[in-house]
């Protein structure tokens, strides 16, 4: 029995307004023709115009997008091998520490993996760059595509795997033409976790990033600190209609693989 | 072969990558500060063979441990980022809490879009986040317009740059983690239950108390652990919307990096960072195992 009160009704209508309102008022003020960004003056695009023109955020996107798709494909495939292993890989010595190094990034105050990676990079002597970043970020955000690929592949049935291999095929290939398929949609959104994690990370990339790489949240972060400025509303405006695009796209997808693949259950039980 | 190579790969990276750096942490936490470059000393000098490493190790010593317990700035730290993130997690589960009861009892239709709108927030940055509360709760920010407007306060309330706004900045950007731990104990709980209780006479106030909390008892603990362990090592929001005067450990840390550069202290003070929050991160993996074999 459910009963929607009017108490369900006002939470979530506050809930959501809290939830909300700060990113659009953000919104609504990236478009404010005034620098005292708390005071409305008129409608103006003028700060996008702005944005376009500064060169060292352009350069930041670039440096971020660049880290973003390389460590989230390497921490894609390492990540679906690390959950394959957790979850297949049966007994090995050291299983516990490995199990362990998945899980322990997930927790880890970011200050200390930033801290801790660059106390490493200074001891191998390696330059620090977009190169320091991308293994920076490829480690912590394995670790999360390996949670959410572990979580699909202990579902699924293993006999079907075993089936593959008993009709002649080579682990390799029940992997790929049987394994693979099945797990993809959590290996996608693994993707897409990892990709987000890195856009979004600020600590960890300002320990491992040299002078000569700068990231869009490290850049931004040191704007931010020097008060609210339009420019960064303007911004700001941008990555969040990015993400809400994304998103709803994502989901409207996934809901309709789901009803392709229920329908096509259906049929398949029908025939039979 | 290829297993070898399946569990070598990934089993090699974080080894390289996450344990040999976190010693190497505990490694320098233990030595002294020195003006070169890198800026601690004893360096291993495996060259030198085992002598190098005795010497090495006999110059290891707790120095920088003690540093911290005899300065008041550390310690306080510690404390007041465990009153932080412990106030902030029992405020983000008083605002979660009821929009999550609210989910879960709304109909059918509207929950997959009510999850979506909670889970949405997650994806966009962080950072923007913790930004846009700073235009609202400057003196001449939205709020104060809002209220001054209204009438209810006559001069400007000062909310950012203190605790209070590192409160609700830890409340709003983890409200998702709350929400949906909540929401999917919740939503698993059968409704008869609540119609049995008050067809023997319960109250529906009674009925919730000795019903429905209990029910939703994991995941109460589940988004309190959520909230807390990743807000008691947390930078942003402190050195966004917090004041001088707010400690926190996340912050300490970085400016004993980056200001100070003392390297050594820094990374004595991640080491005892990581030792309190093993606590919470034992207690939560207890809740998750049993709430698992619960399930099964």
């Amino acid at each position: 029995m459910r009963r929607f009160s009017w108490f369900n009704a006002t939470s979530l209508t506050l809930g959501f307004a809290f939830l909300y309102l700060p990113m659009i008022i953000l919104i609504i003020y990236s478009f404010n023709s005034s620098r005292l960004v708390t005071v409305w003056a008129g409608f103006s695009t003028q700060w996008y115009g702005a944005l376009l023109q500064n060169e060292s955020f352009l350069d930041a996107a670039w440096v971020t997008v660049q880290v973003a798709v390389a460590s989230s494909t390497i921490a894609t495939v390492l990540g679906t091998m690390g959950a394959y292993v957790l979850v297949r890989g049966g007994r090995f010595m050291g299983r516990t520490v490995f199990s362990g190094m998945i899980y322990a990034p997930l927790v880890m105050p970011e200050v200390i993996t930033g801290l801790s990676l660059l106390l490493l990079f200074i001891g191998i002597g390696l330059d620090r760059g977009i190169f320091t970043i991308v293994l920076a970020h490829t480690t912590f955000s394995m670790c999360f595509v390996s949670v959410v690929v572990s979580s699909r592949l202990v579902s699924f049935d293993k006999s079907l795997e075993e089936a593959a291999l008993d009709l002649g095929c080579t682990p390799f290939d029940a992997f790929r033409l049987v394994t693979l398929p099945i797990i993809a949609p959590a290996v996608i959104s693994g993707w897409l976790l990892a990709f987000t994690l890195s856009l979004d990370d600020l600590v960890i990339a300002s320990f491992t990033a040299g002078p000569s790489a700068t990231t869009l949240p490290i850049r931004i972060f040191s704007a931010v600190r020097l008060g609210v400025s339009p420019e960064i509303n303007a911004l700001s405006t941008i990555m969040i209609a990015i993400v809400t695009i994304g998103v709803i796209t994502a989901s409207i997808i996934t809901k309709r693989n789901s009803l392709a693949q229920q329908r096509d259950e259906q049929a398949a039980a029908r025939t039979a | 072969m290829r297993r070898f190579i399946l569990i070598a790969v990934p089993y090699l990276w974080l080894l390289a990558l996450f344990l040999v750096p976190f010693l190497i942490v505990l490694k320098i936490s233990l030595s002294d500060i020195a003006l070169s470059i890198p800026p601690y000393t004893p360096q291993l000098d495996l060259s030198a063979g085992w002598d190098g490493i005795k010497s090495f190790l006999s110059e290891l010593d707790f120095e920088n441990f003690t540093f911290l317990t005899q300065d008041p700035l550390y310690w306080k730290a510690y404390v007041s980022s465990l009153q932080i993130a412990a106030i902030s997690t029992l405020l983000t589960l008083l605002v979660g809490y009821p929009i999550a009861y609210g989910m879960a009892q709304a109909p059918d239709e509207w929950r997959p879009t009510l999850l979506l709108l909670v889970i949405l927030p997650f994806w966009t940055s962080f950072l923007i986040r913790v930004y846009s509360w700073i235009g609202i709760l400057s003196n001449e920010g939205f709020l104060n317009q809002f209220l001054l407007w209204t009438g209810i306060i006559s001069t400007p309330l000062t909310i950012l740059n203190t605790n209070t706004a590192v409160y609700i900045g830890i409340v709003y950007t983890y409200l998702p983690f709350m929400i949906l731990p909540i929401y999917s104990a919740l939503e698993k709980m059968d409704g008869s239950l609540l119609e049995a209780a008050e067809d023997l006479g319960c109250s529906r106030l009674s009925a919730f108390w000795l019903i429905t909390i209990p029910l939703s008892k994991a995941g109460i603990i589940a988004g309190c652990f959520l909230v807390f362990i990743p807000a008691l090592g947390e930078f942003v929001i402190p050195s966004l919307l917090g004041g001088s005067d707010t400690l926190m450990i996340g912050k300490v840390l970085w400016e004993e990096f980056f200001s100070n550069r003392d390297w050594p202290v820094a990374s004595a003070v991640a080491v005892i960072l990581l030792l309190i929050l093993v606590i919470p991160i034992v207690l939560f993996q207890r809740n998750e195992q049993k709430q698992r074999e619960m399930d099964q």
